[in-house]
This record gives C-alpha cells, sequence and structure tokens, in this order.
C-alpha cells in the first residue's frame, strides 16, 4: 500500500527550541482513518501543523504526498496545499466572505472551471445541510454552522489527504456527528487518508481506523 | 460604510501627496512665468566712450538677446540755452554713449557678474550699471518662495507618508488572516495578494480622480484666475491631460508600493 506520511527521525520544535516531538518514526497508508490522541500540551496539533508544511521539521525527515517538508520550497509546498483539505479547531473561514465564497477557494486555487465550482459548491452545501445559508457571512453562523462550512471547504477540491485539527471540539452532537459522516465518507467513498487530532474518539465509528497516542514527545500506536 | 471609511484612509492620505505636489508644480511654474515677466522688465545699461556695434556686444555673452542705443538727444534738449548747432553737435560727439541690453531670460546673480565682467573687457566700455542691489533683493525672494513652498511639500509628503505607513499597518493586521488562510489551502502569492493589489489600485484611481476634479475646479475659479492676473502670471495651473497623467502615475506607484509592503511583510501564522 502506497504511504502517505513517512516521518523518519522527525523532531519539531517552535522557536524557543524546546523540542515538541522527538525523533519520532511512524507512517500512514494512504487511505486509511488515523486518530492522533494525547494530553493538551502534548504536541498532537504541532505534529498536525507539521504535516502541512505550517511548522518545518527541526530534525529528521518529513515526506507528504511523496514532497519533503524539511527545507520545502515555497512553490512545492503551495503545490502540496493543493491536494490537502484541513479543517481548523478554530474554523479559519475568511470573515468578509460569503460561506458559498469560503467553500470556493480551494476550487479557485486549484483552478477549476466556474460551472464545476458552482456545482460542487451546491452539492457540498446541500451534504453540510446549509444550502439556505449560502450568502449569508461566518459571523452571521453558529459555530457548528461555521466548522460545517469549515468541512465542505476542506471536502470541495477532492484531495488525497484531509487535516483535521480537533474538528469537533467546540461543536454540538448533530454538528458533531454531521462532521464524522462527512469524514468517513470520504474516507470509505473517495478513499481519502483522513488524519484527526482528537482528545476523544467518538464511540459511533463505524469504520476502521488506526490510533496514535503522543505522550512526551513520542508517539505509538494503540492497539 | 465601514468599507468607505476603509478606502477614505488611504484615499485621503494619498489625495494630501497629490495636492502638495500639484501645488508645488503651480508654485514652480508660477515662480518660471513671473521671472519671464522680470527678464523683460530688467536691462543693463551700459557707457562707452565710443560708438559700439551691436553684434560683438550681443557675442560677448550668451544671454544678451538685444541691445539698443540710448539717444542724449532729450538731455541735451533740456541743456540747451541757446547754444549753436555746431556746438551742439560738438556736445553730442563728447557726450558718451549709452546702451540698453535686453537679456534672453531672468539671470542669476552669477550670470549678472558674469555679464559684467564680459562686457568691461571692451575698452570703450567704461561702466556698466545691472542694478545688482535690486535684482538681487527679487532674486533672493523669489528663491526664498520657492524654498519655502518645498520645504511645505517636502515636509506634507513626508507626514502623508508617515500616515500611509500607519495605514499599511492597519492593512496588514486586516489583510494577514484572509492571505495566511488562503496561503494554507496552496494559494501562491500573485493570487494572495490580488485583492490588496486591486484595493489599492482603486484607492489610488478613486485619489487621483478626487485631486482632478479639485484642481479643474481651482483652475478654472474665477478668484483664482484674478489673484494670478493681478501679479501679472500667466500660467497653465492645471493640465487635464499632462498634470492628470502624473498624479495618476504617482498615486498608482504609491499604492502598489504600500501592497507590495504589505505582502513582502506578511508571515503565515504558525
Amino acid at each position: 500500500m502506497d504511504k502517505v506520511i513517512i516521518a523518519d527521525n522527525l523532531s519539531l520544535s517552535y522557536s524557543n527550541n524546546e523540542t515538541i516531538i522527538n525523533k519520532v518514526n511512524f507512517s500512514i497508508n494512504s487511505g486509511s482513518f488515523i486518530f492522533i490522541t494525547g494530553a493538551s500540551g502534548s504536541g498532537k496539533s504541532t505534529l498536525l501543523k507539521s504535516m502541512y508544511g505550517a511548522l518545518k521539521p527541526k530534525e529528521g525527515s518529513l515526506v507528504v504526498g511523496g514532497v519533503e517538508l524539511r527545507g520545502v520550497s515555497g512553490s512545492k509546498l503551495n503545490f502540496l496545499r493543493k491536494h490537502i483539505g484541513i479543517v481548523f479547531q478554530d474554523y479559519k473561514l475568511v470573515k468578509e466572505w460569503t460561506i458559498e465564497k469560503n467553500i470556493m477557494l480551494p476550487l479557485i486555487i486549484n483552478g477549476y472551471e466556474k460551472t464545476v465550482t458552482q456545482n460542487q459548491v451546491d452539492s457540498l452545501l446541500k451534504h453540510v445541510r446549509l444550502k439556505h445559508q449560502a450568502g449569508k457571512y461566518p459571523l452571521e453562523l453558529s459555530g457548528g454552522e461555521q466548522q460545517r462550512v469549515a468541512m465542505a471547504r476542506a471536502l470541495s477540491h477532492n484531495p488525497i489527504l484531509i487535516l483535521a485539527d480537533e474538528p469537533t471540539g467546540n461543536l454540538d452532537d448533530y454538528s458533531s456527528q454531521l462532521i464524522w459522516n462527512l469524514l468517513e465518507g470520504a474516507n470509505t467513498q473517495l478513499k481519502t487518508t483522513v488524519i484527526v487530532v482528537t482528545h476523544h474518539i467518538p464511540e459511533t465509528m463505524n469504520i476502521e481506523y488506526k490510533h496514535f497516542h503522543i505522550e512526551y514527545g513520542s508517539i505509538h500506536e494503540v492497539n | 460604510m465601514k468599507s468607505i471609511k476603509n478606502h477614505l484612509s488611504l484615499v485621503i492620505a494619498l489625495l494630501s501627496i497629490l495636492f502638495s505636489l500639484q501645488v508645488f508644480i503651480i508654485v514652480d511654474r508660477s515662480i518660471d512665468s513671473y521671472k519671464e515677466n522680470l527678464a523683460t522688465t530688467y536691462s543693463v545699461v551700459v557707457v562707452s566712450n565710443k560708438r559700439l556695434d551691436d553684434k560683438a556686444i550681443i557675442s560677448s555673452n550668451k544671454i544678451i538677446s538685444e541691445v539698443s542705443a540710448l539717444t542724449p538727444d532729450g538731455v541735451i534738449e533740456r541743456l540747451n540755452t541757446g547754444m549753436t548747432k555746431k556746438n551742439m553737435e560738438l556736445l553730442k560727439l563728447t557726450l558718451p554713449k549709452f546702451y540698453k541690453i535686453k537679456l534672453t531670460h531672468y539671470p542669476t546673480p552669477k550670470e549678472i557678474e558674469s555679464l559684467t565682467k564680459n562686457l568691461l573687457k571692451n575698452r570703450s566700455i567704461t561702466k556698466v550699471e545691472n542694478f545688482s542691489h535690486n535684482h538681487d533683493t527679487t532674486y533672493k525672494l523669489l528663491l526664498l518662495f520657492k524654498t519655502v513652498i518645498s520645504v511645505f511639500s517636502v515636509s506634507m509628503f513626508v507626514v502623508t507618508i508617515l500616515l500611509i505607513f500607519k495605514e499599511l499597518k492597519i492593512w496588514q493586521f486586516k489583510h494577514n488572516e484572509r492571505m495566511s488562510i488562503m496561503g494554507l489551502f496552496g494559494a501562491p502569492t500573485w493570487l494572495r495578494s490580488a485583492v490588496l493589489f486591486r484595493l489599492s489600485i482603486v484607492d489610488a484611481l478613486i485619489a487621483s480622480a478626487l485631486a482632478f476634479g479639485l484642481f479643474a475646479y481651482i483652475s478654472s475659479s474665477a478668484w483664482v484666475l484674478e489673484q494670478f492676473n493681478y501679479i501679472g502670471i500667466k500660467i497653465v495651473i492645471f493640465d487635464p491631460l499632462y498634470d492628470f497623467l502624473l498624479l495618476l502615475g504617482v498615486s498608482v506607484f504609491l499604492s502598489i508600493m504600500l501592497a507590495s509592503m504589505i505582502v513582502l511583510g506578511h508571515k503565515e501564522e504558525v
């Protein structure tokens, strides 16, 4: 099976030089569903950031989608990010854009045609049950609705990899379930690799998944 | 309303730069025109003990445009108290010859000094009256006026640039988040900054259009034209093509520079 992520002796740290992740080794198969858990401050979000190139490896190597992220150039990183969908705990929606335009963003960046873009956005809005809110701005929506918009944006361009950082952290049960269903659907129907950083793995998961746990800067698989 | 307010801050800053630039241009044109006026009324008087060749005088310095002999008839008339015609002719011959020299432009003090020296090289010329004291006073006044306006324009320019830098910080804060989000989905720099450049160019166009309206109004205002006529200056206050293109160019250049600085100063959030 193809490896979508390979970490080899990977160490991560912020500018204060304190090592958060220390010489970890792991690989993730293409099409798998992964949960990464750990206590607050254990480095799970830091690891996720490194996977989309927001934090460069301090030591070792991290290859995502065939791109080595240590010393990666801006254009190569842009190329990689075009094939990744990211969901953040704080949604990261552009406040001055309508939710329709927010969902369109990856499609515009990837150069999709206008009609394709519109059809895809319409279909996603239906999936996240926000069709009637298309023209609204993010701040006019509830937290759960904003996260559903962020989810639709992450799925819009059929990425090879979805990275989600505590996607249901602040959400009500209805929105949380909708998010998990969408992530499961992307994994089972589109064979998208999904990596979710979370405190709790939902009990309602209907698919096979792998579970990694981070503690004291190390990562290990939980059986 | 918020969007208008956002536009206004840069538009006003750009407009004040364009205003100070155009005022400087108007003052420069006025001083040039005033100098031309002065050149037509200003002349140097040369006293010679022999009749002089006009061409020789003109060739002695390149700023001489015209030489005319001053006739002593008026003076002799006043002295005529029963003199015979023969004596009058004799007196005419013994009187020194006076020449009035017109110049191509209003000279600088250095040019006057050089002109005087060149003329005095001719041994027949005994005196050159250049009215240097009057000339110096007028010339220094003109220079002072120009310097004051230049200092005013430059200080207005500097203050406005400082305002623009403050605006830059606000813009940086405002656009950083959007640019970062776009970057997270792989948008290249040109796409991330497209909105910013579009906004700044729109602001530059608005500022130029407002400056055009303002100076078109000023240049056709009866009161302004009357003031210029009063001091005997005839200038183009605002050239709708040349001046507008200059203002537009400056305004677009400044706003593009502002947007570029924001793009270059952008840091991705970690």
